[in-house]
């Protein structure tokens, strides 16, 4: 397998993208200036990071890059010690980031990490449910904390009580504060995000490790079925709709609810209907903080959440009354679900036919499942509902950089890096104390309008899987089991690279998400509020999908992805639901179209389309 | 166990033992009398399975064939001066011994016996003439660790009585190839201990047939059932003269979880004019079109999984599709036998010392994944 040199896929600037770099923390650039650096970046394997970067990086975004970049890391390498991995580096060429997995090479070194690494991470497995608890503790302070933080305006005159109460610091002050407090909180929740989730992987790799040893052709998502929890909550913003279409029945307020697709008009309708107004208020109970799921990976700033586009909740609610109006259930069949896994967990363990490695299987699954709650619910704290609340104090931060002409949009703020708004945001508070005109205004507008274009012709553009030299081993078990990093894996994407002509592709590979075999029309939706199109009986075909996609499953009968493995929300979903999922196709959205008929195989994770 | 209900067809001498018996009336444990093939049908009966009817003729029957036509003085009498490591001089022996025991005729007892329960077969089947196969079912053979496959014949598509006699006679003498005699020589059996069964069992006109391992022969994984399959008769699958196709099944879900649809040129089934079983050329049309269909794929991986746990191991299997029976009850076993290969390999455990989930993820995370 050979991958392009990155330095000389850096080399190929697109052109009218010349200078993109400074959209970027410095760090984050394959040098040509520093010959020990390079030689590095030159030896080294890099691959871009499609999981959780489908699109081009926006520079605001790049937050959560640098946040786990940092978190992810240092928990591997300075907190709990692994003994042959460091952390994960990072670089960005036109917009994509690509990762590599630093490995520890001096075995007496190795060797040395090991007591270290056994104590560490041994208290962490031991007490793992204790320390859970009093990570849930300090996650949801830091949330509150998020929640009651103030983007203050900048007053024309600060109000007399600065005066009376000797505050003796201005809104000016407040607001650079306070956007430090916000960037600060962010990075705060994303150190929490990898307290669990190095080891928590750990658990799960080596589990599946174990497995695939003494059953090599176990489909990873029996493993996945062994361990995967009923009771997670990534299922409670769904369970919430399901809850709200009953009791909208129950109070016979359905078909105000069901009257309009326009949250507002409906809202303004259940106001005036009898127990509209009771509805109502279980609606806003659940929606905090349920509705806090984003449509989504929660990554970026485009991902907005239930509570931003109260339309999306209010179509899954309308489908699942139309359900209950028919006489469906509407039930997950968790009774039939936890009983299957637990017939598979049983009839596994009695196909093992050592006494020893009976009890590893015991000990193994047991760990696994300890992890596994945090494993998924942890996206739904950071992810999911910080997030949300995250992107939205800072749509009130460009608010007032709008305010002061330093920017047009507040959808603007997102092609400039943190450091620059808050550079920019100095220039607004130093010149509204002045009373003057920010020099931001003549700057920002112009060099933001270049960013777009330099977006688009990043979007364009596509990144090579994989640059640099390939290892001969890879042991950090986030890249194994996040991103699939196997010998199969590499060629795939090897072979990606080569495909020029979308129609003449008849055939996808994805990991088999979950089984069955199902033919049936395809629907592509690249966002989610491109779900209401879906007809019953369609096949989905998403980029990925999220908790806030839930409604969709109760219509289709199979779903395909882009990005995901199967650990992702379509494979689990779809699981559960009893329907095939391929996830992690790659490029589906962009071969398949609306319409085309495919047979989909969710056992072996093929999809054939029937042109 | 059940003791061991014979037929009724004991005869006029000094023994309790019958000449023939039904295959419903074995069991694993009658591998002496009726020989490994037979007492494993008797067995799969017992437990439910689907087998296509038949009997035996068991060792007793083969016994008073060799007694009362003298060969058995015969045989001991080529066989006493032989060097087994004389290859010509064996297969000398061999061919003699063999050419006197196809032309001996059966006692007329033993031809009535036989003659008789073929006709019996003949009438539970409402064929005239039944036809059967006739295989050999050797009391050695089978048995793990001491794998003879193959060194017995099997006759396909035998049709009324005087055919099957005679290739019961063909079956016995099968027991002295060179090759046989030379390999219970080295293996330390005696020629008079060892004794012969031959088994008549309903022919399934099978449109597709195979193999099937609740084992992956490749890899030893016991949790998937692997099929290949062939239309026609499953010798072609066993003999290796095709690529079959290829099924693998996961065994506690029962998913297909791959399957290979290979380019099978030729198949066995029987010639209608000549009523014989001959390998013909697959018409070019089908010769790439999947043999066996995914219902029948999980059905037949359900059979195995109730025979592997019938037996408590992992088993060896030949099948067929009968396509004069309607879906649903038309998939037979015609076999099984427990699997020799992976059973008798001593394998490390895959656990860590330790056994605590935290050793093995540090052993892991030591080994790490090798990436090429």
């Amino acid at each position: 397998m050979k991958f392009p040199n990155p330095h000389d896929v850096t080399a190929q600037t697109i052109p009218g993208t010349e200078g993109w770099e400074r959209m970027y923390p410095y760090q984050y650039q394959f040098v040509t200036d520093d010959p020990v650096r390079n030689k590095y970046e030159g030896d080294t394997f890099w691959f871009n990071d499609a999981l959780h970067y489908p699109e081009p990086l926006y520079p605001f975004d790049t937050i959560w890059d640098e946040a786990w970049y940092l978190a992810l890391s240092q928990y591997n390498n300075r907190i709990f010690v692994v003994p042959p991995a460091r952390g994960v580096d990072h670089r960005i060429i036109n917009g994509y980031v690509y990762i590599s997995p630093v490995a520890v090479k001096d075995p007496e070194e190795i060797g040395s990490r090991v007591p270290h690494f056994m104590e560490r991470a041994g208290i962490y497995f031991k007490n793992w449910d204790s320390l859970e608890a009093k990570w849930k503790v300090k996650m949801e302070a830091t949330i509150r904390e998020l929640e009651a933080l103030k983007i203050p305006a900048l007053p024309d005159m600060e109000p007399l009580s600065v005066v009376t109460d000797a505050v003796g610091e201005s809104e000016g002050f407040h607001l650079l504060k306070n956007y430090d407090d916000l960037i600060n909180l962010g990075i705060k929740c994303w150190q929490y995000h990898f307290e669990f989730l190095n080891l928590g992987y750990a658990a799960y790799v080596f589990f599946l490790d174990f497995m695939q040893k003494l059953f090599p052709s176990v489909p990873i998502q029996r493993v996945t079925q062994m361990i995967s929890g009923i009771d997670v909550m990534m299922y409670r913003p769904d369970d919430e709709l399901k809850h709200l279409a009953k009791l909208a029945i129950q109070l016979g307020v359905d078909p105000v609810v069901t009257s309009n697709a326009d949250w507002s008009v409906v809202e303004a309708a259940l106001r005036k209907a009898s127990r509209g107004p009771e509805w109502l208020a279980a609606l806003n109970k659940s929606r905090q903080p349920w509705f806090n799921v984003s449509t989504g990976t929660g990554w970026f700033h485009h991902d907005r959440s239930w509570n931003d586009q109260m339309d999306i909740p209010l179509s899954g609610i309308a489908t699942y009354i139309g359900k209950l109006k028919q006489g469906q259930s509407i039930e997950r069949p968790t009774e039939k679900i936890i009983a299957e896994r637990d017939r598979i967990i049983a009839e596994y363990r009695g196909l093992i036919e050592k006494e020893e490695d009976r009890k590893q299987f015991d000990e193994l699954l047991g760990c696994a499942k300890t992890v596994f709650p945090y494993v998924e619910n942890h996206l739904f704290y950071v992810e999911h509902w910080f997030h949300s609340v995250f992107w939205n104090k800072m749509r009130e931060v460009a608010a007032v950089l709008k305010q002061h002409g330093v920017i047009e949009d507040i959808e603007d703020v997102w092609l400039l890096r943190r450091d620059e708004i808050k550079q920019a945001l100095w220039d607004v508070v130093t010149a509204w104390a002045t009373g003057v005109t920010p020099r931001g205004t003549k700057m920002w507008p112009k060099e933001i309008l270049w960013r777009k274009g330099v977006m688009q012709k990043f979007r364009e553009w596509s990144p090579p899987p994989a640059i640099g030299t390939a290892p001969e081993v890879i042991q950090d078990p986030f890249v194994i089991v996040l991103w699939g990093v196997t010998n199969k894996s590499l060629a795939d994407w090897a072979a990606v690279q080569e495909v020029k002509d979308p129609s003449s592709i008849e055939e996808l590979k994805g990991f088999a998400g979950s089984p069955g075999i199902v033919e049936g029309r395809a629907r592509v939706c690249k966002t989610v509020a491109e779900v209401s199109q879906l007809q019953e009986g369609e096949i989905l075909v998403a980029p990925t999908t999220s908790p806030s996609w839930a409604p969709a499953f109760a219509k289709i009968k199979a779903c395909i992805t882009d990005v995901g493995g199967v650990m992702s929300h379509a494979a689990i979903v779809c699981r559960e639901y009893g329907m095939p999922a391929v996830v992690g196709t790659g490029h589906s959205t962009k071969v398949i179209q609306s319409g085309m008929m495919l047979r989909v195989d969710g056992s072996t994770g093929l999809v054939n389309i029937m042109r | 166990m059940d003791a061991v209900v014979f037929g009724g067809w004991n005869d006029t001498r000094q023994t309790q033992l019958p000449l023939v018996c039904w295959f419903e009336d074995c069991r694993k444990d009658s591998i002496p009398l009726v020989g490994g093939k037979c007492a494993s049908l008797g067995e799969l009966i017992h437990a439910g399975v689907r087998v296509p009817p038949g009997f035996a003729l068991t060792t007793e029957g083969y016994r008073a064939f060799m007694a009362d036509s003298g060969m058995e003085r015969e045989v001991e009498l080529l066989l006493k001066e032989i060097d087994c490591r004389d290859l010509e001089a064996l297969e000398r022996a061999s061919a003699s011994i063999r050419a006197a025991i196809e032309a001996q005729p059966f006692s007329n007892e033993l031809e009535d016996v036989v003659a008789e329960s073929y006709r019996q077969l003949s009438l539970r089947c409402g064929v005239p003439a039944v036809p059967v196969a006739v295989r050999s079912s050797a009391t050695a053979e089978d048995l793990p660790g001491a794998s003879f496959a193959g060194q017995q014949d099997t006759y396909l598509w035998i049709r009324g009585v005087d055919e099957v006699l005679d290739h019961m006679r063909r079956c016995i003498s099968s027991l002295y190839t060179g090759r046989a005699i030379a390999y219970r020589a080295n293996h330390g059996f005696s020629n008079e201990q060892v004794a012969i069964s031959v088994g008549v069992q309903k022919m399934a006109n099978s449109f597709t047939a195979g193999v099937m391992f609740t084992i992956h022969p490749a890899n030893g994984d016991r949790s998937v059932i692997v099929i290949d399959s062939n239309f026609g008769f499953g010798e072609s699958v066993v003999s290796g003269e095709v690529t079959p196709d290829h099924f693998v099944v996961n065994k506690v879900t029962l998913d297909i979880i791959d399957r290979t649809i290979s380019k099978k040129e030729i198949c066995y089934t029987v010639d209608l004019q000549d009523q014989v079983s001959r390998a013909i050329e697959v018409p070019f049309e089908r010769q790439t079109i999947q043999s066996l269909i995914d219902d029948d794929i999980t059905q037949l991986a359900w059979m195995g999984k109730q025979i592997e746990q019938h037996y408590g191991r992992p088993m060896d299997i030949e099948w067929a599709v009968d396509k004069d029976l309607p879906t649903g009850g038309n998939i037979f076993i015609l076999q099984a036998r427990p699997e020799t290969v992976w059973s008798s390999k001593k394998t490390a455990p895959v656990s860590s010392p330790g056994t605590s989930a935290m050793d093995y993820i540090l052993a892991g995370m030591l080994a790490g994944r090798k990436v090429k």
